[in-house]
């Protein structure tokens, strides 16, 4: 039986991405976030996810992708790090995959910055690409590409 | 295998315990060493120690115990008198068992030890007797006359009851010990296979308990809780007092009577709910504060000093999170004050001082806060020799030192690396723990401050929040969103509408201030701080309320209206400054809870809460917003009064001290006005000024205003052109009987408070005389001569300002 893998998967734009299911806690919908002024831009905001108060990261952002726009709202997939539980907002969820080992393979070479540094490698399904997400990199700090300050 | 895991750890436990009750009896036993009943309660401590360890195989322990126990013995019998000598050794025994027990706890074995010496050390002074008795080998059994009020049974009896022995192997083992068996009956029982190693135990424990009704106290009233178990029941609280917010504020929408009612009853028991658990992880200060006593004593030997301590207050109660936090400070004060502080009994002596040094510690609840002093009555601080070392160390630069107050030299000490320590000693003088200290006490949300007397001594005085989870605090808005401020850092709101919000903040060097009853305080905007726009602030850019006042326009008054600024006074370290926010809330109990790592290092914010209506609100660090906006810098407050209101001591010559504000005039240098008739400090841009009459005026609220350039008038001459003029004119508005003149000078420099000498000048126009201030030659002015040698004749006369 070849190894198999269970992922969470989501979209950002038009890209497929996923997280091993290990990692994620759980997945909601939109929630209203606080801004933390003088943090990186990736940074969204706080959010109240029953009483635990959980630090939204925008990846589009992170990825430097253009911004979602006004009226639509991102979704919260809220993955465990050491430093706790962190949520990452995307365009839309996708379904739990269970993926072959075998079609793994490394980000090719032309893969450059920021992504080259956020995407562990890539599943090759059948109709599609499914990009994994290093999720410790994801959520952690300073990274050049970012720009600084909270947009008014 | 669990079993005598769970043994060993209440082992550690109560030896421990008993270690701990060692140190502070030994001593009180130093200043009376006669005291009979000490000494017994002393000796049985560590019989007990020592029984234990023999049982569970711990060998080295029981044989450092052994000779301990035979030289309390001996003292106990009133063979020997206990003296330094021997109390050092005794506590050095102690401070060894301690440290085996560590190595237990941590590795379940002694670890590599070589107490021979010490074990040498002690048998020496057992030996310093005249004669030599064999030392009994229970002690127990004996019956002392003047000791317990009901007889303690022996191990042996115990275990008869219990049924664990038989009469007769109990008789056998006593026999054997009086033939010079030195074991204890449990441990010939238990080696001879009679009686079971757990037995014994429990029969001491027993034996122990029997007895504790006289050292120790009422143990039954008491229950041991896992510290774990109290830190998720405070969590747990923290949850409720949020739901409690939350629920509240649906059912205040209610109208249903009933539910209004189980509402407020919810409120009520949740906050006494809430007191209680806190009171749960309450300890009394005394706990730290009952090492002290050995810690002098050991300090003060070391350093050849006398130093006697006392105590006030070791009932306040602390948190024990905070406890911990605390205590290594605190022993690091202690230690310095006794090896830094007091002086050697030689030159106290010849200081007229009685040759035992005094450390008084003192500990009260105020305020919401925890009080900690900590008095000596040493040499006090040597502010030369800081103000020497300092410099030694480029800390500060030359002409910084020679312009410092003694309280700025104080608060030098507070700097990383700093020790005026010739040499470094074991105990301090490594220069790394005053700021250490007060970085720890930071970190917990409180201020440290020293204050000294030379000569006399030293005060470090510690404020410290009562607890850290739940806290009142104030809910303010900035730019759409919510910020909690904690209550503890608040002193008190100032609103400012319509003329008052423009008149009220003024300019100092391009530092927005306010006048809060004469003092000046630095504002900060909360929104420039964090950098977030926000909707057109009421009273918002200089820049915007300048033009205002240069148009003139009528306009300009429909706009000064509607201005509000909202003004959240607020103190950090011993400063003050006011927050300008847009709109004040309430005053809520909020939960504190940490942020994220990534967080925690923007020093603005402490933590985040959430609010009754489910949202996040992030929660101020007071005093890294005052640092971030550098309120402790630009306009300096110079506190005049010292903690208890009492004007400091700086001048020596015994003047009025006077407020002045500082500036430079043309090439004349340093002057100075009295502060007391300065209205305003404004800027004019250089196309604002017109002529009329052949004096300079410019528009000012509504009104035509005087300019006089105070260094022409000093200078007797006019100033060649404009164009050498600077863009903008910095002019100190001076107001008298209702006319207001503005004096141009070329840059503002300060406003001090300082005692000072005036020599009057007669010859000179416009200038009352010079004086020293900030150690700098500066000219008094005359303002009223000024202006009368400017103008010849006042004008705009009867209008008010």
């Amino acid at each position: 039986m070849a190894n198999m893998q269970q992922f969470c998967t989501f979209f950002l734009q038009e890209q497929f991405f996923g997280v091993p299911v290990q990692q994620v806690q759980e997945v909601i919908l939109y929630q209203e976030m606080t801004r933390v002024p003088l943090t990186p831009a990736v940074i969204r905001g706080l959010i109240n996810l029953r009483g635990q108060i959980v630090m939204a990261v925008d990846l589009r952002r992170r990825f430097a992708m253009e911004e979602r726009p006004e009226s639509q709202l991102p979704m919260n997939v809220v993955v465990r790090t050491d430093d706790g539980a962190v949520s990452l907002l995307v365009d839309a969820i996708g379904d739990v995959l269970e993926v072959d080992e075998e079609s793994f393979e490394r980000p090719p070479e032309t893969v450059q910055g920021t992504a080259r540094e956020l995407v562990r490698g890539v599943y090759k399904l059948r109709e599609r690409l499914l990009l994994v997400l290093d999720t410790e990199r994801a959520v952690a700090g300073e990274d050049s590409n970012v720009h600084c300050c909270q947009p008014a | 295998m669990s079993d005598s895991d769970d043994i060993v750890k209440e082992f550690l436990v109560e030896s421990y315990e008993n270690l701990d009750r060692l140190d502070r009896d030994l001593i009180a036993l130093e200043k009376d060493p006669g005291n009979r009943e000490m000494l017994a309660s002393v000796f049985r401590t560590i019989h007990t120690i020592k029984g234990t360890c023999g049982f569970l195989a711990f060998n080295q322990l029981e044989a450092v115990a052994h000779v301990g126990e035979s030289l309390l013995s001996r003292l106990r019998d009133g063979l020997l008198t206990l003296n330094a000598e021997i109390t050092t050794a005794l506590l050095a025994m102690v401070d060894a068992v301690r440290q085996m027990l560590g190595s237990i706890d941590a590795t379940g074995n002694e670890g590599e030890r070589n107490d021979q010496e010490l074990i040498a050390g002690l048998t020496r002074l057992l030996q310093a007797t005249a004669e030599t008795k064999p030392v009994p080998g229970s002690a127990p059994a004996e019956a002392k006359p003047n000791d317990v009020v009901r007889p303690v049974p022996n191990v042996g009896d115990i275990l008869i009851q219990r049924g664990a022995a038989q009469v007769s192997e109990v008789r056998e083992a006593a026999e054997q010990q009086g033939a010079g068996d030195l074991r204890h009956i449990g441990e010939i029982l238990v080696d001879q296979g009679a009686v079971k190693p757990q037995d014994v135990l429990e029969a001491l424990k027993l034996q122990q308990q029997a007895r504790g009704g006289q050292s120790g106290g009422a143990s039954d009233s008491t229950i041991r809780v896992d510290v774990a178990h109290l830190d998720r029941m405070m969590n747990q609280m923290g949850e409720l007092v949020l739901l409690r917010n939350q629920i509240v504020q649906f059912t205040n929408a209610s109208e249903d009577t009933g539910l209004l009612a189980a509402s407020q009853r919810l409120n009520l028991l949740t906050t006494e709910l809430q007191e209680g658990v806190m009171k749960t992880r309450m300890q009394p200060i005394g706990n730290i504060w009952s090492k002290f006593p050995r810690t002098v004593r050991d300090v003060a030997l070391g350093c050849g000093k006398r130093v006697r301590i006392e105590m006030e207050g070791q009932e306040t109660e602390l948190d024990k999170t905070i406890i911990e936090a605390i205590k290594d400070p605190l022993t690091h004060l202690v230690r310095n004050s006794v090896d830094h502080g007091i002086e050697s009994p030689a030159a106290r002596t010849a200081a007229g001082k009685n040759p035992e040094g005094r450390l008084f510690l003192r500990a009260f609840h105020e305020g919401g806060q925890v009080n900690i002093e900590i008095i000596d009555d040493g040499a006090g601080l040597d502010h030369a020799k800081i103000r020497h070392r300092a410099l030694q160390k480029g800390m500060i630069a030359a002409d910084q030192a020679a312009r410092m107050t003694e309280r700025e030299i104080t608060n030098l000490i507070w700097l990383p690396g700093f020790s005026t320590a010739e040499k470094v000693t074991n105990v301090s003088g490594r220069g790394v723990g005053m700021d250490v200290v007060k970085t720890n006490i930071e970190k917990i949300g409180g201020t440290v401050d020293l204050q000294s007397k030379p000569g006399q001594g030293s005060t470090v005085r510690m404020k410290i929040p009562l607890t850290l989870a739940i806290i009142p605090a104030l809910i303010v808005t900035t730019a759409g969103d919510r910020y909690a401020i904690p209550q503890v850092s608040l002193l008190e709101l100032v609103r400012l509408e319509g003329e008052q919000a423009c008149q009220g903040i003024e300019l100092v060097n391009g530092a927005p201030v306010h006048r809060l009853r004469g003092r000046l305080l630095p504002l900060v905007y909360l929104n420039r701080e964090l950098k977030v726009a926000g909707p057109a602030q009421a009273v918002a850019g200089i820049a915007q309320r300048r033009e205002l006042a240069a148009s003139g326009e009528s306009g300009e008054n429909k706009v000064l209206e509607s201005q509000i600024a909202n003004i959240v006074v607020l103190q950090a370290d011993d400063r003050q400054f006011g927050l300008v926010v847009d709109e004040i809330n309430d005053t809520e109990e909020i939960v504190v809870k940490p942020l994220s790592k990534q967080l925690k290092s923007i020093h603005t914010f402490a933590g985040a809460t959430i609010m009754g209506d489910g949202r996040v609100a992030l929660i101020l660090d007071v005093l890294g917003l005052a640092q971030r906006a550098n309120v402790v810098n630009e306009v300096r407050d110079r506190a005049v009064t010292d903690h208890d209101g009492k004007p400091a001591s700086a001048a020596s010559d015994g003047n009025q001290r006077n407020a002045v504000l500082l500036f430079q005039g043309g090439e004349h240098g340093r002057m100075a006005v009295d502060l007391a008739l300065v209205a305003r400090l404004e800027e004019f841009p250089r196309d604002s000024i017109e002529t009329a009459g052949g004096h300079e005026v410019v528009q000012y609220r509504g009104q035509i205003m005087p300019l006089v350039r105070v260094s022409e008038v000093l200078e007797g001459g006019r100033r060649k052109t404009e164009e050498a003029g600077p863009e903008s004119l910095h002019v100190v508005v001076y107001a008298d009987q209702g006319r207001s003149v503005g004096l141009v000078v070329d840059r503002i420099l300060d406003i001090v408070e300082e005692s000072f000498v005036m020599q009057p000048h007669s010859g000179r126009k416009g200038v009352v005389g010079s004086a020293v201030i900030q150690k700098r030659v500066t000219d008094i002015l005359d303002v009223p001569g000024l202006i009368a040698a400017a103008e010849g004749s006042p004008l705009a006369a009867g209008t008010s300002a």
